[in-house]
């Protein structure tokens, strides 16, 4: 009898802090407000998530001039003293012994390139750019990178239809990678 | 005595106020505390106000004047320092920078060869900064963490303190650290061929323990993680690291973060690469699928020789380096050595590390002198007799999963030379018959 008295106040004990917390966890933090989450986002492959509006070449020409050609040239050649990268060429390059890595010639996805500009370019200004000003941005350097027309435009929809020249280029699987650094022969 | 040149073009001989000053000390203590002869110096030379312009304490430290006994005279009374201490001004170590375009997007490199045990000062952290060191006050700071959840949720600061932490000792590496050195020798000295790696104590909240706070959808599988610097750094990472390991830190060796570690929060994922620890952490979000960011796209993806790449090359391979003897370093005469430097590896403990002083002719077991932690630095040290003559020395280790650290030569025929990060080959130091130590390739 008096082991069993005993082994029930454990137990309560025992159980008390366990319901306290897990009671608890749902009131951890607070519910995120309607406006709380106003201007973060960021733009997966696939194009669901992209903003509304819509840019062209020719507007995306003007743009880049004013905003980014001071770092990234006029011909989007890169200007190394400034940090700039250059955006386009470098197709066909990355397999040599000096591979150009461009948005041209590396990077997978269309989706990438307008996350990055809206988040952090230009980087003298980050995050000044509208989405329209970013569709057209974008187009523009895809133009110049010869994956656009002349007299495309972009938006959502357009913007998840491009296939980049590298889409490809990047081997399968998307976690860990396997590469095995055991198993071979000692020197 | 040693003569050395005065501040104000004097030597230590000529002037009277030789017995308050140490030769060897780069700058000179002259401040305008009146103890004894320094004062009747400072009064009797022209150029005061030039010398007192040149005595400039290293960063994190005070000049104070240098008693010839300090038995014979009263120390400083305490909170001079204004309740925060100081280093010695004897003590200047610092963070060098690489020499890029803009120091906004940049690195400095911790001086791993001056390191005494294994924690980095926070002072002496690596930074890599795509945009700049922001100010956040943390009461304005909020942590977001929504998508795939039942609940989105915000906490503030004193929500995130207030929930059940940890606090755990591993190492951040910069995956891009030693990337000079893939073309061939370029690096002269340790701070810069393996300094972008830092050991600290962290303390924060386990991301599992939010996660219940959530209450994340089943099929939730990567998780955005964003920071709220001028480059909004976005890396997407796994689901199962961040419920394995994954930590929301405040915490650094005893006190909040750094500013350019990442205060008020940061991101810390064990043995991952330095750039997913996001910094000034203020969003997660979680979804079922990677985000393809820049970061994990244009950077931080490794080009392998038939021109296709690997995305998502996570964690940190296993790595050591002899800290000494190491580049630009000389050692004075034949005779004993204690060869000491650090091991580590992003896929759990170090298990052992190896010596050698001919070049990787031959091996044998250096002493660990640190227990192994999970994704941890380890010191190691190796007792050596130098006898003059012309050696190369080198480290390797392994880990607890059967992974080693290769030899260059194997590194470069796995990889090639362009894949930019995670260079982890074997460090050869050659030591010449003067006792001069350089980097080599062996
Ligand atoms: C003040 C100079 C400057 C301006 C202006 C600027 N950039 Fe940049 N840009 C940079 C720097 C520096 C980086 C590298 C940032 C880093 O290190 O993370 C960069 C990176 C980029 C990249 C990524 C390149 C790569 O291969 O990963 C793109 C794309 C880009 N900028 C586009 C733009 C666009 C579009 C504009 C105009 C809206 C712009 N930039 C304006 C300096 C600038």
């Amino acid at each position: 009898m008096f082991r069993f008295d005993a082994f029930a106040i454990c137990a309560c004990l025992a159980l008390a802090p366990l319901s306290a917390l897990a009671e608890g966890a749902e009131s951890w933090g607070s519910p995120i407000g309607p406006d709380d989450l106003k201007g973060m986002a960021a733009y997966a492959p696939g194009g669901g998530d992209l903003p509304a509006g819509s840019g062209t070449v020719a507007q995306g020409r003007d743009l880049y001039g004013e905003r980014c050609a001071h770092c990234h040239g006029e011909e989007l050649e890169g200007i190394p003293e400034t940090g700039g990268a250059k955006l386009v060429g470098g197709r066909g390059s990355l397999a040599s012994d000096k591979p150009v890595k461009t948005v041209e010639s590396y990077w997978p996805h269309a989706e990438t390139l307008f996350d990055y500009v809206k988040r952090a370019m230009p980087f003298d200004d980050p995050g000044s750019l509208t989405d329209d000003e970013v569709y057209a941005i974008s187009a523009f350097i895809l133009n110049r990178g010869g994956i656009l027309p002349e007299d495309a435009a972009l938006d959502a929809g357009a913007l998840a239809q491009v296939k980049m020249p590298n889409a490809d280029g990047f081997y399968p699987g998307d976690t860990y990678d396997l590469r095995l650094s055991w198993g071979r022969a000692d020197n | 005595m040693q003569t050395n040149a005065g501040p104000s073009g004097a030597t230590a001989d000529e002037c009277d106020c030789r017995d308050g000053m140490r030769p060897d000390l780069p700058r000179r203590a002259f401040l305008g505390r009146t103890v004894g002869a320094g004062a009747g110096f400072l009064a009797a030379s022209v150029g005061v106000a030039a010398a007192q312009e040149a005595a400039k304490a290293p960063p994190g430290a005070v000049l104070y004047d240098v008693p010839a006994d300090p038995t014979k005279e009263m120390g400083r009374a305490l909170l001079e320092d204004g309740g925060y201490g100081t280093r010695s001004q004897f003590e200047t170590e610092v963070r060098i920078k690489e020499d890029n375009p803009t120091d906004t997007t940049s690195w400095t490199f911790t001086p791993l060869a001056a390191m005494l045990g294994n924690l980095t000062p926070s002072g002496l952290h690596f930074e890599r900064h795509h945009g700049g060191i922001p100010t956040i006050d943390p009461t304005h700071h909020n942590l977001f963490v929504h998508g795939m959840v039942a609940e989105a949720k915000k906490f503030s600061m004193a929500d995130l303190k207030a929930l059940p932490s940890v606090t755990r000792k591993h190492f951040i590496e910069c995956s891009g650290n030693t990337l000079t050195e893939w073309k061939g020798v370029t690096a002269k000295n340790v701070q810069r061929t393996h300094g972008l790696l830092s050991t600290s104590e962290w303390t924060g909240v386990l991301f599992s323990t939010l996660a219940r706070a959530v209450n994340l959808d089943p099929q939730a599988d990567w998780v955005l993680a964003e920071g709220a610097d001028a480059a909004v750094m976005t890396r997407s990472i796994p689901m199962d690291k961040l419920m394995r390991d994954g930590m929301i830190v405040y915490g650094q060796n005893g006190e909040a973060l750094r500013p350019e570690q990442g205060y008020p929060l940061r991101l810390l994922l064990p043995g991952y690469e330095g750039n997913t620890h996001i910094k000034w952490l203020r969003r997660l979000q979680v979804s079922d699928k990677p985000f393809m960011t820049r970061e994990e796209t244009s950077k931080y993806s490794d080009l392998y020789s038939d021109g296709r790449a690997k995305l998502f090359t996570l964690e940190m391979d296993p790595k050591s380096v002899i800290t000494f003897p190491s580049g630009e370093m000389k050692l004075p005469k034949p005779g004993h050595y204690e060869i000491t430097g650090f091991a580590w590896t992003g896929r759990g403990r170090v298990q052992a590390v190896d010596i050698s002083t001919d070049g990787g002719k031959t091996w044998a077991p250096a002493r660990l002198d640190t227990q192994p932690e999970p994704q941890c630095t380890v010191r190691f040290s190796f007792p050596w007799h130098w006898d003059g003559s012309e050696a190369v020395l080198q480290s390797r280790c392994w880990d607890e999963t059967g992974a080693r650290q290769l030899t260059r030569g194997d590194l470069i025929e796995m990889r090639g030379v362009n894949s930019v990060y995670h260079y982890n080959a074997i460090q050869s130091w050659a030591v010449d018959a003067a006792g001069e130590v350089t980097n080599v390739q062996v």
